[in-house]
């Protein structure tokens, strides 16, 4: 397998959660699987890039990500979690409380 | 076609299924289900690139912590799903025209002159650990970042329980916005009273007049003192 084959699963993988973001843009949940998309196809970028170049220091970075996306998930679904328990919605086009 | 090359065409065939099964399905723990199924996917990729230790950890780690809580949330919230989904095929041609833009830029990327030729490295022998190189990198170069993404795990922890923890419901405290919006109007009452004679006046008549008479019988007692 070359380099080209895990790029272009990667990017395909990328393109699709970003058609999910245009698609899906009324549900919070959704949104959220795209950003985890996105990242799965990054991090599988830096795996391959990590793999052909010889160099660990990628697998490094991926282990950060995948960090920070953990966090980020929780905080995100917590924040779904009390934005459902004050609007009884967690449709996207609602939220304009702040709307000047 | 080699052993290689067929797990890596099944798999990212799999992986690529579920990534769309994730944004057209209907239900939404079937959406989830998905995810999951791209990332076991993904991470047998992963396992063919020789990253072991990461493989693993987006097993453990995504399938067996970060999915489950999104299955326990899309379960827990009531939400009307349908309805969440009616603007999917208003917006499908657009997302299709951006995702084949995108795609043709990457690719395009890609299969340009700018990689270079990149020759696959030779396999790893089988004393190769994964986990004693990226831990000899972790601990020793990278170590100021794996004390701050501990850091980054901390404040997710105290955030995501500070925002959803709501207390016993039988607590008996003080709620301080609850003090702060109460009015005057609902705490004092006002008893309206009459100005002028005090209800009590024939009382303090019949004292008076008491009184009086007691003055006179002082005053009568003295005149008959002076009589005498």
């Amino acid at each position: 397998m070359s380099l080209t084959h895990y790029l272009v699963v990667s990017a395909l993988l990328f393109s699709i959660s970003v058609v999910g973001i245009i698609i899906n843009r009324k549900n919070v949940i959704t949104l959220l699987m795209c950003i985890e998309l996105m990242l799965l196809a990054v991090n599988t970028n830096f795996i391959a890039f990590s793999r052909y170049l010889s160099d660990e220091v990628g697998q490094i970075f991926v282990f950060f990500i995948l960090t920070v996306a953990a966090a980020e998930a929780a905080i995100g679904l917590a924040i779904l979690v009390v934005l459902f328990r004050t609007n009884k919605k967690i449709d996207v086009a609602e939220l304009k409380e702040l709307k000047g | 076609m080699t052993v290689e090359s067929i797990v890596f065409y099944l798999f990212a065939a799999l992986t690529v299924l579920g990534a769309v099964g994730v944004i057209t399905v209907r239900n939404a723990v079937q959406a989830v289900l998905c995810l999951v199924l791209t990332f076991f996917s993904a991470a047998v990729l992963w396992m063919l690139l020789e990253a072991e230790f990461l493989a693993v950890t987006l097993v453990l780690v995504y399938v067996g912590a970060v999915m489950v809580l999104f299955l326990f949330v899309v379960m827990m919230l009531d939400v009307d799903y349908a309805s969440l989904k009616s603007g999917f095929t208003r917006y499908l041609p657009l997302g299709i025209l951006v995702a084949l833009a995108l795609f043709g830029a990457i690719y395009w990327v890609i299969r340009s002159e700018v990689l270079g030729e990149m020759p696959e490295p030779a396999k790893h022998s089988a004393e190769y650990s994964n986990v004693t190189v990226l831990g000899k990198l972790l601990y020793t170069e990278y170590f100021y970042a794996f004390e701050v993404a501990g850091v980054i795990l901390l404040v997710a922890i105290v955030a995501a329980i500070s925002l959803t923890f709501r207390g016993r419901r039988d607590r008996r405290g003080q709620s301080v916005p609850v003090q702060h919006q109460a009015s005057r109007e609902e705490r004092l009452r006002v008893v309206s009273m009459e100005s002028g004679p005090r209800q009590d006046a024939h009382l303090r008549k019949e004292t008076d007049v008491k009184s009086k008479r007691k003055r006179k019988t002082k005053t009568k007692a003295k005149k008959k003192g002076d009589e005498a």
